[in-house]
């Protein structure tokens, strides 16, 4: 580990949203985690095709969209936001074409800062093109090149945060999830999962030294985020996505050992515990990210969120205007009133936090587990392991043992077929050898992922 | 014979590879015809087990591992199945579209596929529409899925239709699309023959396009 955490840094009456220890400030002002919570927009293309030929019109359509959101920005009087341009694969594949739209986008944030007084950031995500079959080697080679530049380049042309939804340990990860194989998971997200955070956000957060922008974290989507959506269809188990959510923090928090100071980003849940264990500052999403997908935690994800996210929408026109432009405004008033509960003092706060938390965290327990007094709890137990693989199985233990007493005292709803799921968790967990090295030999011998080739990551 | 099926079928449903080629080869051994131990031990326990899925009683990871146990069970046969003519429901292609890295769905639909007893050929992710029609004159499926999770990478669902038209392959494939942002109204516009919003709807579709 670089940078050591060991222990949670908020009591419940102090872990609340808009507020973290160690806020994240720009040169223009715009702060986050510092007592407001702020938008943060994301948006994507419509349909339609990304190439040489198409790109003037991909330049337009992120351009009018960046505009059109800013505009309806400075109309609510939105006292700041932050807008994430995640690229696409193609603008990853062609660095320039990222580098170009984050200019394009950026310089639009700029006219209105300097215009209307709309102070914003620009977070900039690219695809992790690693997972591309063709890529040689996790930390080497045209697709980690291609990546870095992208910040670096990025950062120039006007970037302010840097992240990432990073893929290493999904080649795994992924069979993990259709066959809600743990110990798979516990090996995807705790072992390679952790060995490819440090690297690559060893190297982000030099990056973003070298040119002064901030190094602001990944999210555990590619695994946490996509047991959710399964769960959701009923495909697998829910209480298998919650244990997953909890395994993922110390996947996460890696970037933050590594120097990553946040806003961590919206899609990763587990937000809630990096926040709990770093002090720094999270962007969450809930029922404002219902245009990209569904989930079990609209509500709870604002309880101690510091950037409120829509995670992605189209840019298609609705009766209201183009979407990204609706979305900003329902961005807008859900801050403008919990910005608003913090001006009536702390205890106007902690009502609205527990009602966010309470409205959601009985139906499912994957919102159970983002409960800011679980999330408290469960970091404890988490920052009890000695290393990341001790402490993602520490994890999922702890997880496991909150989400069956929670069933007992009826705290949450689990339907009589998940529950033996606990028990089978559980079982697989504690079959896991105490040495790494054993347990990561005995995962490369069983490999059933296609997938996975142990040499990229040096195995 | 039928208690031989019967624990043959139970077996699928369970996933229990070693207890199923075990009762497979007592079978053959005990010349119960192979199209038979296809049909009503290994295709009727995934069947079965299909319908327990329907009615919410159990979640894909036991399907895809009774999957698995077929597949291995059908590998042991296969020989035998080549040689006797039985030939599988019907076989497929499938793929995610050029551009596009995503291959849950996609993973989910073929071992669905598999498990109502087609034989599939997966091209993997990022497949362009030349390796699609290399696939279509070397295998000569019945079923073609393409696969697309990203609004910029749907379109390339339309290219590879239009490529498999101009090379004249149209009229020999039936074509499913899916994926998060696909809809029937645009697979109708790209031409395709069918889109289903799930992996068991996708595997159902097909069934009904080679019944």
């Amino acid at each position: 580990m670089g940078k050591e955490f060991n222990k949670v840094l908020y009591d419940l009456d102090s872990f609340v949203y808009g507020k973290s220890l160690y806020p994240v400030k720009l040169k223009n002002g715009l702060e986050i985690g510092g007592g407001l919570i702020l938008p943060e927009l994301n948006f994507t293309l419509p349909n339609m095709l990304f190439n040489e030929s198409t790109f003037p019109k991909v330049i337009e359509q992120y351009r009018s969209i960046i505009d059109e959101a800013c505009k309806r920005a400075v109309e609510l009087s939105v006292p700041g936001f932050v807008a994430e341009v995640e690229l696409l694969p193609d603008a990853t594949y062609r660095p320039e074409w990222g580098i170009e739209i984050t200019k394009v986008v950026r310089e639009v944030m700029y006219e209105y800062e300097q215009k209307h007084q709309l102070k914003s950031g620009l977070r900039l995500t690219p695809v992790d093109i690693r997972e591309d079959l063709n890529s040689e080697h996790m930390w080497h080679g045209e697709f980690w090149d291609k990546i870095m530049r992208i910040f670096e380049e990025g950062a120039k042309a006007g970037a302010d945060f840097l992240s990432i939804e990073s893929i290493g340990g999904k080649d795994v990860h992924d069979e993990a999830i259709m066959y809600c194989n743990i110990k798979q998971s516990i090996f995807g997200l705790g072992v390679l999962g952790c060995m490819d955070m440090k690297r690559l956000w060893g190297s982000i957060t030099e990056i973003a030294e070298k040119t002064g922008t901030v190094s602001a974290g990944d999210t555990a989507c590619g695994f946490a985020n996509t047991a959710m959506v399964l769960a959701d269809r009923g495909y697998i188990p829910k209480v298998f996505a919650a244990v997953i959510r909890v395994l993922a923090v110390v996947r996460s928090l890696v970037a933050y050992e590594e120097g990553a100071v946040g806003p961590h980003k919206d899609c990763g849940y587990e937000g809630v515990y990096i926040k709990a264990i770093t002090g720094t500052p999270i962007s969450m999403e809930g029922k404002t990210s219902a245009c990209a997908h569904l989930s079990p935690v609209g509500n709870i994800a604002a309880a101690v969120a510091d950037l409120w996210s829509n995670e992605s929408v189209q840019n298609l026109k609705l009766l209201g205007g183009m979407a990204p432009t609706v979305y900003m405004e329902q961005l807008a008033y859900d801050c403008r009133l919990m910005n608003t509960a913090t001006k009536k003092g702390h205890s106007a706060v902690l009502l609205l936090r527990d009602l966010l938390t309470d409205s959601d965290s009985y139906y499912d327990p994957q919102a159970y587990v983002l409960r800011p007094d679980v999330v408290l709890k469960l970091s404890a137990e988490i920052l009890k392991g000695k290393d990341h693989f001790e402490r993602t199985k520490l994890a999922g233990l702890a997880a496991i043992r909150v989400l069956r007493e929670a069933y007992e005292n009826k705290e949450v709803l689990i339907s009589e077929r998940e529950v033996p799921w606990l028990d089978m968790l559980q079982n697989e967990i504690e079959s896991i050898p105490a040495d790494v090295n054993v347990f990561t030999q005995e995962m490369i011998e069983g490999n059933t992922s296609a997938k996975f080739e142990p040499k990229k990551y040096d195995l | 014979m039928q208690e031989l099926l019967n624990k043959i079928a139970i077996g699928i449903e369970k996933g229990n590879k070693k207890a199923v080629l075990e009762d497979v080869q007592a079978a053959l051994d005990a010349n119960i015809k192979v199209e038979s131990i296809m049909n009503d031990g290994l295709i009727k326990g995934m069947e079965e087990l299909g319908a327990k899925w329907k009615r919410n009683e159990v979640f894909v990871p036991e399907v895809l591992i009774a999957a698995r146990t077929l597949t291995a069970a059908l590998e042991a046969i296969k020989p035998i199945l080549a040689q006797q003519g039985v030939k599988p429901k019907g076989k497929a292609v499938i793929g995610t579209v050029k551009g596009d890295l995503h291959d849950i769905g996609k993973n989910l639909v073929k071992m669905m596929m598999v498990g109502a007893g087609f034989e599939v050929v997966d091209l993997g992710v990022d497949v362009s529409e030349a390796k699609f029609i290399e696939a279509l004159e070397e295998n000569q499926p019945d079923i073609l899925l393409l696969s697309a999770l990203l609004t910029t990478t749907m379109p390339q669902q339309k290219a590879v239709i239009d490529a498999i038209t101009a090379a004249q392959l149209r009229d020999k494939v039936k074509i499913m699309v899916g994926g998060a942002p696909v809809t029937q109204e645009f697979a109708d516009e790209i031409g395709a023959d069918a889109y289903t919003q799930d992996a068991a709807s996708a595997a159902e579709r097909a069934v009904k396009f080679v019944s």
